[in-house]
């Protein structure tokens, strides 16, 4: 980690239809950091995610990625935008083949070298024999390397994931779980990821940070939320207990 | 009368593509835009679209060929009892339908693709690219049953265009004087003809909106 | 964009482009004929006929000019003219057509030809009328024996005539259109013809020429009754008053009313039978 701030989020606040998701959260994410968002289902995770991303616009706060300040505008933000990448739970296939569908954001940026850049990223997830295979066909794991491929093309400094091997194969999460680590080492890229597999925080995380109630509880080295959580709701999450 | 046959074909295939072409270059990219964003109001658009289809052809026609009569607004274009009234009478028939039904096939994928294009970094114009792209499928049904529609009208066509014999006159006004008069092989043979060529121009618009979709 | 869509795009641009550019062109062809263009607005019967597909290209030769013949109702020829849509009418309603001279939408009306209205029915005809001479009386006798009649019910110059028999017969116009004998179609001759057929112990009131050129199809009926006097049916040509082309329309009027086309008119024939008799005033 370079100790470099990436992104930070600053007393964010959201509501939808008059319930508070969340409730002046901060958090930061330094380059070269692997973060894991863990926490209860439904809390706001996938929000606070978006709201990262700039789809969604929260109610106050901020929101910087490096020193730019999102505006929540689709046209003004377009640059900070397309230094960042979301992978979601479901990724679309666009109706092409696997290597046009990672070669599409280097197409949007006008960029050159597409082809050396769309290979390096299918074979960082085993994909380059299904490069010519329609993106329709693919399985669920397929898929979701593919998506992670087209997300990781362009080098985001910020990769936002959304429980991104959820209902994967071991194969397919080991795969995965590698790319990313490659990213984070290599590129020094930013990863911010949401998993309910509290085994993969564990395993691949340099940094937890544990979300409930809108807020973050507690964020520190993945050990230490673990092994010594401060707050009690985070020790009882992380042993598998309800928490109030 | 081969050559009045002939004639007669060519002359539809004309006036109906024209007619579905210059629509739909109108009718589709507003319906990505309609189906992509909300709006003010946007509902009562779309209520008015869906009962567009039904506008009963020969009102289209008579209000067409009000505006066209030399007492019209448009008369001094001298546009009446011409191909071109029958490429805009079609037009006005076309254009609803291409509108409503891409609006609702770019609807069906909007979310998922603008947010995937979106966060791969697409800006306004690469995300309405994209998600047109995507709903390929649904816009070249929609554009095909705009051609249906011209090719097989009748009641405005007539109506602006007079049926006028190596004129105004297409397969489905032919198949009309035909009938009338008692020719009904006649009649039907013409039908055959047109059923042809909207198969034949069906079959290209199919392989047109398979490329999109590879196996 | 991709390399895909940047293709298809262009292909659409131009197709697009094509399409305008030969509608362009179109247009500009049809402007330049348009000076020497003569809209002619008939009845769909005397245009079934074929008479006008035989004729007007001679004329179109003579005088080099382009005629558009549209085959309508009698009532939306008349509208046609009265908005200048047509530059010339060629009709058989003689009221009617005194009508549009006398609101000034008509120069004059010319005479051209005639001839005669059947009436038909089926061939036992249980009403009795076969034979009978006196049309007005051919109707009463109809009436009075509750016979199915089928009118066109279409405003069309048939269809005065047959409301004019009706009031010469006594009968009124409420009478008989109440009665549930009487169908009005709001059909052409054709048709009108065609659904007395397939009632197959219906009358109706035709022009010969179409009978005799659907004859053939109408197996069950057969002309019982013919009147020179009140089923004479006058066809003129009437120039329209400020027609966009009113010298070429008064041409065709003075064409059509000439020795030579009124020898035309008269060898006409549909299937061996003359079906119409010139009679154009000699005078001018």
């Amino acid at each position: 980690m370079s100790h470099e701030i990436a992104m930070r989020c600053e007393d964010v606040c959201k509501s939808f239809q008059g319930n508070t998701i969340l409730d002046e959260l901060s958090i930061s994410v330094e380059k070269g950091e692997l973060l894991a968002i863990i926490g209860p289902s439904g809390v706001g995770k996938t929000t606070l995610l978006k709201i990262m991303n700039g789809l969604i616009c929260p109610d106050k706060g901020e929101v910087r990625l490096m020193d730019d300040r999102l505006r929540f505008d689709d046209e003004a933000d377009l640059g900070a935008r397309r230094k960042m990448a979301l992978l979601s739970q479901e990724p679309y296939p666009l109706s092409k083949t696997v290597w046009e569908n990672v070669a599409y954001p280097l197409h949007l940026r006008d960029e050159d070298d597409i082809e050396e850049r769309v290979e390096d990223a299918l074979e960082h997830v085993s994909l380059m024999d299904m490069a010519e295979r329609n993106a329709g066909t693919l399985s669920s794991g397929e898929l979701q390397r593919m998506a992670f491929a087209r997300a990781t093309v362009f080098e985001p400094e910020v990769l936002l994931l959304d429980e991104f091997t959820a209902h994967l194969d071991p194969y397919n999460i080991s795969v995965l779980e590698d790319a990313v680590e490659w990213y984070v080492d290599e590129k020094d890229t930013a990863v911010v990821f949401v998993t309910h597999n509290l085994f993969q925080a564990e395993r691949i995380a340099h940094t937890t940070a544990f979300l409930f109630d809108g807020q973050i509880i507690e964020k520190g080295t993945t050990e230490e939320v673990f092994e010594e959580a401060e707050d009690e709701r985070t020790d009882a999450f992380v042993n598998g207990e309800m928490v109030f | 009368m081969t050559a009045e046959i002939i004639h007669i074909t060519l002359l539809s295939i004309f006036v109906s593509i024209s007619a579905t072409l210059l629509a739909s270059a109108m009718a589709v990219p507003l319906g990505t835009i309609m189906g992509l964003h909300k709006f003010r109001g946007k509902e009562i658009i779309r209520t008015i679209t869906y009962t567009l289809y039904g506008f009963p052809p020969v009102v289209a026609g008579l209000i067409i060929y009000l505006m066209l009569s030399r007492e019209g607004p448009l008369g001094s274009l001298n546009l009446l009892f011409t191909p071109t009234a029958m490429i805009l009478a079609q037009m006005v028939l076309v254009f609803p339908i291409v509108t409503g039904l891409t609006m609702s096939s770019v609807s069906d994928v909007a979310k998922d693709v603008k947010e995937t294009a979106m966060t791969l970094g697409a800006d306004r114009w690469q995300t309405a690219k994209t998600v047109l792209n995507e709903a390929r499928v649904g816009v070249i049904s929609a554009v095909m049953v705009g051609f249906g529609r011209a090719i097989a009208e009748v009641g405005a066509v007539i109506m602006v265009g007079g049926n006028i014999r190596w004129h105004t006159r297409v397969l489905t006004t032919a198949i009309v004087l035909e009938t009338r008069r008692g020719n009904f092989q006649y009649a039907l043979i013409l039908g055959g003809i047109l059923l042809s060529v909207a198969l034949i121009v069906f079959f290209v618009l199919k392989r047109y909106q398979d490329k999109g979709v590879r196996t | 964009m991709f390399s895909d869509g940047e293709d298809r795009g262009k292909k659409i641009a131009v197709v697009i482009i094509v399409a305008i550019l030969i509608i362009t062109c179109i247009i500009a062809w049809r402007s330049v004929y348009s000076g020497d263009e003569l809209i002619l607005a008939t009845t769909t019967s005397t245009y079934d006929s074929g008479l006008l597909d035989e004729i007007v290209p001679m004329f179109e030769e003579e005088h080099d000019v382009r005629v558009r013949v549209m085959a309508t109702g009698t009532g939306q020829a008349l509208a046609l003219g009265e908005r200048g849509d047509a530059d010339v009418l060629l009709v058989h309603s003689p009221e009617k057509e005194e009508e549009f001279i006398d609101s000034g939408h008509g120069n004059a009306r010319y005479e051209v030809m005639y001839n005669e209205y059947v009436i038909v029915g089926p061939s036992d005809d249980p009403a009795g009328i076969r034979g009978m001479d006196d049309a007005e009386a051919a109707f009463e006798l109809l009436y009075e024996e509750g016979a199915t009649f089928c009118s066109r019910g279409d405003d069309s110059g048939t269809h005065m005539k047959e409301l004019d028999i009706w009031e010469g017969a006594d009968i009124e116009k409420d009478e008989i259109e109440g009665s549930d004998r009487y169908r009005s179609l709001g059909q052409g001759m054709g048709d009108t013809l065609r659904t007395a057929n397939e009632f197959g112990d219906a009358y109706t009131l035709a022009d010969e020429s179409t009978y005799i050129s659907l004859k053939e199809d109408l197996v069950e009926l057969d002309i019982l009754v013919r009147d020179e006097e009140t089923l004479f049916n006058q066809y003129s040509v009437i120039p329209v008053s400020g027609a966009r082309n009113s010298e070429t329309a008064e041409d065709f009027a003075q064409w059509i009313v000439s020795d030579e086309i009124q020898g035309v008119i008269d060898e006409y024939t549909v299937k061996g039978e003359r079906i119409f008799t010139a009679n154009a005033k000699k005078t001018i």
